[in-house]
């Protein structure tokens, strides 16, 4: 019977795993083993240490705020009328549904330093124009807003659900036991929300880590190099300079901490299964 | 103190639909009043108003003489009981019980002598610990009893807090409800749908109908004296029996004349209250228990004897129950054990008329 998924597992998963742990332990060339080295030589590059920080800096910064900020709007559209929140929930999911690659382009567009929208709006009202994708400092922030942008939605469409899952009751009880809207929140809603925000800050992250499109397009992990995180390097490092183990060792640099993260995560997400649910 | 003082109180709700229409009440200090109706009467609404959970549309509110319209329920100093308790998933049985003391920031040392006081009276000592999910439906109940005893606060309010339970442990719970106000004599507020509940608890009952309140007073009151019809047929199981009726000139004084030509005769001490309705059409109610079988040598007074033919007889054990029909009109009577009663045979059967109702069927009104 479970023959079919074993089958499933072994060649969707299992194989293609061990094949990119095995490639990233050959030499250059792909005639050698060469054990751990090419995670040694990465360690000793000033540039991938570079991407090891930038990627966690780009991580950790865009999920918390796409949490945050999904939080807030979910908080919002839970609290307007049943009627009216169809739209509003539909207009705020438009960022999730477009292609982030082309979404991006747009981006660029605006964060163009001359001539676009974003630098126009700030002269107009005063302020300075603003090198968004010259400047490092400037360049990894315009690559966290996009990700905000397009991953904030999906946060708030999951909490929102979230939200509707505490019984009303619940509030009442609070209200009853002396609770101001700020408590109730504190002490009612966000204890019953942690699995769902366990999950998705988990699952965000690991995506996070992992993206690629954002800045292949944005900055192409420009200026310098600065902004390059895991997958743009590895697509530099093994696709276009074509040192395809070290490409590989690069994408799975960051895999066994994610790894034990993740079960750490769930197995918090379990345990309080078991006791609430 | 802590009275509770419901003026003119009115619920509307948006296109103008009334579920509470204008209703006074006066509950004083210590008393266990219970709102008791069918569902839709306005009673859970009525509750949830005085809780501060409803906004009342007019009217006044007053907790302990003070007028409580727009205070928010954290500051109305009331605790209330959930018909599905209500307690908070995430906390254990001990947290549960603290959380309204620890947002009053009360003293660590003051929060655990109340909450384990409470544990000590309602018997969950042991539970502690655990969270809400490990417990069983009773002892959930218990701890939102709990929750609401660690407050000490000015009034009770319970909504449907038993309609959860399965049979047994409903009457259990009961008992343990009555006696936690023998010990805490808060004054308490109570709403449920069932009769048996509000009987045994009340110190005075509050019948409520489609938005109004039909009658108050203590139990044995509303059982022996109901106002109106829906009063009688709704206190009391089984219900009472309604029968369409007239009421005329016997030999021997007023008498109910039924359909099929049963003449029974009035108590003359009903003779000075029923004498202007002579000649009207009129309901005879009278309860199952005061419909029994015929004793060997039952000379009791103000007995009327009839006879009928049993449809359905069902034996309870202490009692046995017989159902017939008067002109259309299912008549439930009740009956020794020890009587021979069976389906489609002649069952002699004793009226006391000194216990019956005539109700006026144009304003519902019990004369």
């Amino acid at each position: 019977m479970t023959l079919p998924l074993i089958a499933v597992i072994a060649g969707l998963v299992a194989w293609p795993a061990s094949y990119a742990i095995y490639l990233a332990t050959l030499n250059r060339r792909m005639t050698a083993f060469i054990g751990l080295d090419n995670f040694d030589i990465l360690l000793d590059n000033e540039t991938f240490r570079m991407v090891i920080w930038q990627s966690c800096f780009f991580a950790v910064t865009a999920v918390l705020l796409k949490a945050l900020i999904g939080f807030w709007l979910a908080h919002m559209l839970h609290h307007i009328p049943t009627k009216g929140q169809r739209k509003w929930r539909g207009m705020l999911l438009v960022p999730w549904v477009i292609p982030p690659a082309l979404s991006t382009l747009g981006w660029w567009w605006m964060f163009e330093p001359s001539y676009s929208s974003i630098n126009w709006l700030l002269n107009a009202v005063g302020g300075p124009s603003i090198p968004w994708l010259g400047e490092p400092w400037w360049a990894r922030i315009s690559v966290v807003i996009v990700n905000v942008w397009y991953g904030a939605p999906f946060f708030m469409i999951m909490y929102l659900a979230a939200l509707k899952s505490v019984p009303d009751q619940l509030y009442e009880a609070a209200a009853i036991d002396g609770a101001t809207g700020w408590q109730g929140l504190i002490h009612v809603t966000l204890p019953m929300m942690r699995n769902i925000i366990s999950i998705t800050v988990l699952f965000s992250l690991i995506v996070t880590f992992a993206n690629y499109d954002i800045v292949r397009v944005l900055t192409n992990g420009g200026p310098r190099d600065l902004t390059h995180v895991f997958a743009s390097y590895a697509f530099q490092v093994g696709v276009l300079s074509g040192n395809i183990p070290r490409g590989a060792a690069v994408s799975l640099f960051m895999f066994p901490l994610l790894a034990v993260v993740a079960f750490f995560v769930l197995r918090g997400v379990n345990r309080r299964q078991r006791e609430m649910a | 103190m802590a009275q509770v003082t419901l003026r003119r109180i009115i619920k509307e709700y948006e296109g103008g639909v009334q579920a509470v229409k204008g209703i006074d009440l006066d509950i004083a200090d210590h008393e266990f009043v219970v709102l008791v109706g069918p569902s839709g009467c306005g009673k859970s609404t009525t509750l949830r108003m005085i809780a501060g959970l409803e906004e009342i549309s007019a009217g006044d509110i007053a907790i302990g003489g003070a007028l409580v319209n727009d205070i928010p329920p954290r500051d109305r100093d009331i605790a209330m009981v959930f018909q599905n308790y209500a307690l908070y998933p995430h906390m254990t049985v001990y947290d549960n019980m603290a959380f309204g003391l620890m947002l009053r920031k009360f003293p660590k040392a003051e929060i655990d002598r109340r909450v384990k006081e409470a544990a000590r009276i309602l018997d969950i000592g042991m539970l502690l610990d655990r969270k809400p999910k490990a417990l069983s439906g009773g002892q959930r109940q218990r701890v939102a009893m709990g929750r609401a005893i660690v407050r000490d606060p000015k009034v009770f309010l319970f909504d449907e807090p038993l309609s959860n339970l399965d049979a047994k442990l409903r009457v259990q719970m009961r008992t343990e409800i009555k006696k936690v106000h023998q010990t805490v004599k808060t004054t308490t507020i109570y709403v449920t749908h069932d009769q048996v509940e509000a009987m045994t608890l009340a110190d005075r009952v509050v019948v409520m109908n489609h938005g109004v309140i039909e009658q108050v007073g203590p139990p044995q009151e509303l059982y022996h004296n109901p106002a109106t019809r829906f009063v009688a047929g709704f206190i009391g199981s089984p219900a009472m029996n309604f029968i369409p009726c007239r009421l005329e000139q016997g030999g021997a004084g007023l008498q109910v004349e039924l359909p099929g030509g049963v003449a029974l005769p009035v108590p003359a001490e009903r003779k000075a209250r029923y004498t202007a309705h002579q000649g009207r059409e009129l309901l005879f109610g009278i309860r199952p228990e005061h419909l029994t079988e015929v004793r060997p040598n039952d000379h009791r007074d103000n007995m009327a004897v009839f006879e009928a033919v049993p449809e359905v007889v069902e034996p309870m054990g202490m009692e046995t129950l017989a159902h017939f029909r008067v002109d259309g009109a299912e008549i439930c009577a009740r009956l020794d054990p020890a009587t021979p009663a069976a389906p489609g045979r002649k069952l002699p059967l004793a009226a006391d008329m000194a216990k019956m109702h005539l109700i006026d069927p144009k304003s519902d009104k019990v004369l």
